[in-house]
């Protein structure tokens, strides 16, 4: 197995006649053996990059490489070594859970026997043998998905690609599919995972890079991105917005930057945590209003993608949209 | 979680190609009659419209139009068999854009099977339904009065011309699920089509009684072609060459439709 299990180079895609750029000069290392965390908000360019990276779509220009073998050039053995799992749960609903995943092994060229055998496995792999034989419709959002992962692992791929795993999926059920992530990890697979969610790469990856509007922004651990920033967090909480805002007055020259006041809450990034903390005290117990609490954190990737970016990881540019068709990517996104 | 990835040698591939391309046309094929028959919903409307249809023209409008030759109900149903089956691989257009909607294209085209399975099974799945409906079609013809007269054979041979025809368009109807935003769109974007071909025809009268502008093109499209193939082989009134002429329209319209569908299928995702 080589070092990398994905390599691309400059990946360029153009929609719309080339008006528009999804990607535009991509160029990214997935170590095998880790789940590697592709970062962004809406529209920055993460579907397309998995889509070709899944032979799902061709790159305008540019060059992947997937198990050491060209996307463009031999798209049929690219799809013997990876599965996919797009952005919405794509099972047939009217398939029962065992049908579907019996219908993607035989699409996977595997003898009946084998198929079927391997359809009930993973069913129970995934918690879902009670209700193997229940039509997919009658499916919660997180047994869809679990069912849609299963489908994507019916051939045992060494790459595995995640196209937002878990969006739409309440806290549980994130938590069920991250542990499922972090096993098949565990027994080897690589895995390419496309988050909005920061807590997510933070949590699972290894490594990431964070597109935005079809750029790498910005590449390495999650560690490495926060420090970056290379300061601490220190946020102080009180009992009244009021408090907050005399507070924020009095330790104004503690942090680098006017802090950020959200109600009750001040955050403030400083240089030094421990003497800022202290000096933060001092001045504010000086003046007797009352510290409901007081944290010092490490800066998240959230903090990482606003220094990065300028707006928020979940803004949502409304006038960019990664795929052509604008409608229909709406519309999936009120099914799941 | 214990045995995903436990290594078992899941797949076969000392099998043909072909072999295989077959098998993928199958597996997908039958996943579609599957879903039609646990959406009986579907079937009753695919059966619903063209007996209503039947009995309006039979007992509404019928005693209005005058035909030569033979009885209105004997012109009638040859013709309502045809819209019937073209109306029928209007599915082909629903399936693709749903199929596209929940992602399972994407899905499709990341695995290791035919490309072409996922066109090919849909449009005969959507060819099989409509043998079906053919039949139960022809069953309420004859309750209401249909007295072919060709024979058994010549009326085989008519369902499968027009089948033909259906299947050729509904390679059409592919590239139009597959560029369409959404299923319902496609299902609208279909009607305009569809509409002035099916009643600009021979299906519900004879030619004469049209405009004399509108005659030329009436009695040539490729629709009147394949109502006077199934007609004159149903009453065994052969008109002119229709057959090959319908024949040689369904070669030509999937020579035509099928790369646009597959050349579309290749951008989609």
């Amino acid at each position: 197995m080589s070092e990398f299990a994905v390599e691309a180079t400059d990946i360029v895609r153009t929609f719309h006649d080339g008006n528009f750029r999804a990607l535009d000069g991509v160029t990214l290392r997935v170590p095998t053996g880790q789940v590697f965390g592709l970062l962004g908000p809406n529209g920055s360019g993460k579907t397309t990059m998995v889509r070709i990276l899944s032979t799902v779509l061709s790159p305008t220009s540019g060059t992947a490489m997937v198990n050491g073998i060209d996307v463009v050039k031999h798209p049929g053995h690219v799809r013997r070594v990876i599965g996919l799992a797009g952005q919405f749960a794509a099972v047939d609903e009217n398939l029962t859970g065992f049908e579907n995943l019996r219908m993607v092994s035989f699409l996977n060229h595997m003898e009946k026997a084998t198929a079927i055998r391997r359809s009930h496995e993973l069913l129970v792999d995934f918690g879902l043998d009670a209700f193997a034989n229940k039509q997919a419709k009658t499916y919660s959002g997180g047994m869809r998905r679990r069912l849609d992962l299963a489908a994507a692992l019916v051939a045992n791929p060494p790459i595995l690609f995640l196209d937002e795993p878990t969006t739409g999926l309440d806290p549980q059920s994130r938590q069920d599919l991250w542990s499922i992530i972090e096993r098949l990890v565990e027994g080897g697979t690589t895995i390419l995972l496309t988050t909005q969610y920061l807590e997510e790469a933070d949590r699972l990856c290894k490594q990431l890079v964070v597109l935005d509007h079809g750029k790498i922004i910005a590449e390495g651990t999650s560690a490495q991105l926060k420090s970056q920033l290379g300061n601490t967090v220190l946020v102080l909480t009180f009992a009244t917005t009021d408090d907050a805002k005399r507070a924020n007055e009095l330790i104004a020259g503690i942090p680098e930057k006017p802090a950020n006041v959200d109600g009750t809450v001040i955050e403030a990034t400083v240089s030094n945590g421990p003497a800022a903390a202290a000096d933060a005290l001092r001045r504010v117990d000086a003046a007797q209003i009352t510290l409901v609490g007081l944290a010092l954190r490490e800066p998240s990737l959230d903090d990482v993608f606003l220094s990065l970016t300028g707006h928020k990881a979940d803004d949502v540019d409304g006038n960019v949209d990664e795929a052509p068709a604008t409608g229909r990517r709406a519309k999936r996104r009120e099914k799941v | 979680m214990t045995t995903t990835t436990t290594t078992t040698s899941t797949t076969a591939r000392h099998r043909s190609a072909l072999y295989w391309t077959f098998s993928d046309v199958r597996t997908l094929a039958n996943r579609n009659l599957i879903a039609l028959f646990r959406t009986p919903t579907l079937v009753v409307f695919a059966i619903i419209q063209p007996i209503m249809f039947v009995l309006l023209f039979r007992y509404v409008f019928g005693g209005a139009i005058h035909i030569t030759g033979t009885t209105y109900v004997n012109y009638l149903i040859p013709g309502i068999l045809v819209q019937t089956v073209i109306f029928g691989s209007v599915n082909t257009a629903i399936g693709l854009a749903e199929d596209l909607q929940k992602g399972l294209i994407e899905r499709f085209k990341a695995l290791p099977m035919a490309r072409m399975a996922v066109l090919g099974g849909r449009t005969l799945a959507d060819m099989l339904r409509s043998v079906v409906v053919l039949i139960i079609i022809t069953g309420v013809g004859f309750l209401v009065g249909f007295r072919p007269d060709g024979g058994f054979i010549p009326y085989i041979e008519a369902c499968l011309v027009m089948l033909a025809f259906a299947y050729s368009l509904s390679w059409g109807f592919a590239f139009i699920g597959l560029a369409a935003p959404s299923a319902e769109a496609a299902q609208a974007m279909t009607f305009p089509l569809i509409f002035p071909l099916v009643f600009a025809s021979v299906i519900f009268v004879q030619l004469s009684s049209l405009p004399w502008w509108l005659q030329g093109f009436a009695n040539n499209q490729p629709i009147s072609q394949a109502t006077y193939a199934v007609r004159g082989l149903m009453l065994g009134q052969a008109h002119g060459n229709s057959v090959w002429i319908s024949l040689a329209w369904s070669v030509g319209l999937i020579a035509f439709l099928a790369p646009l569908a597959v050349n579309r299928f290749r951008k989609a995702a």
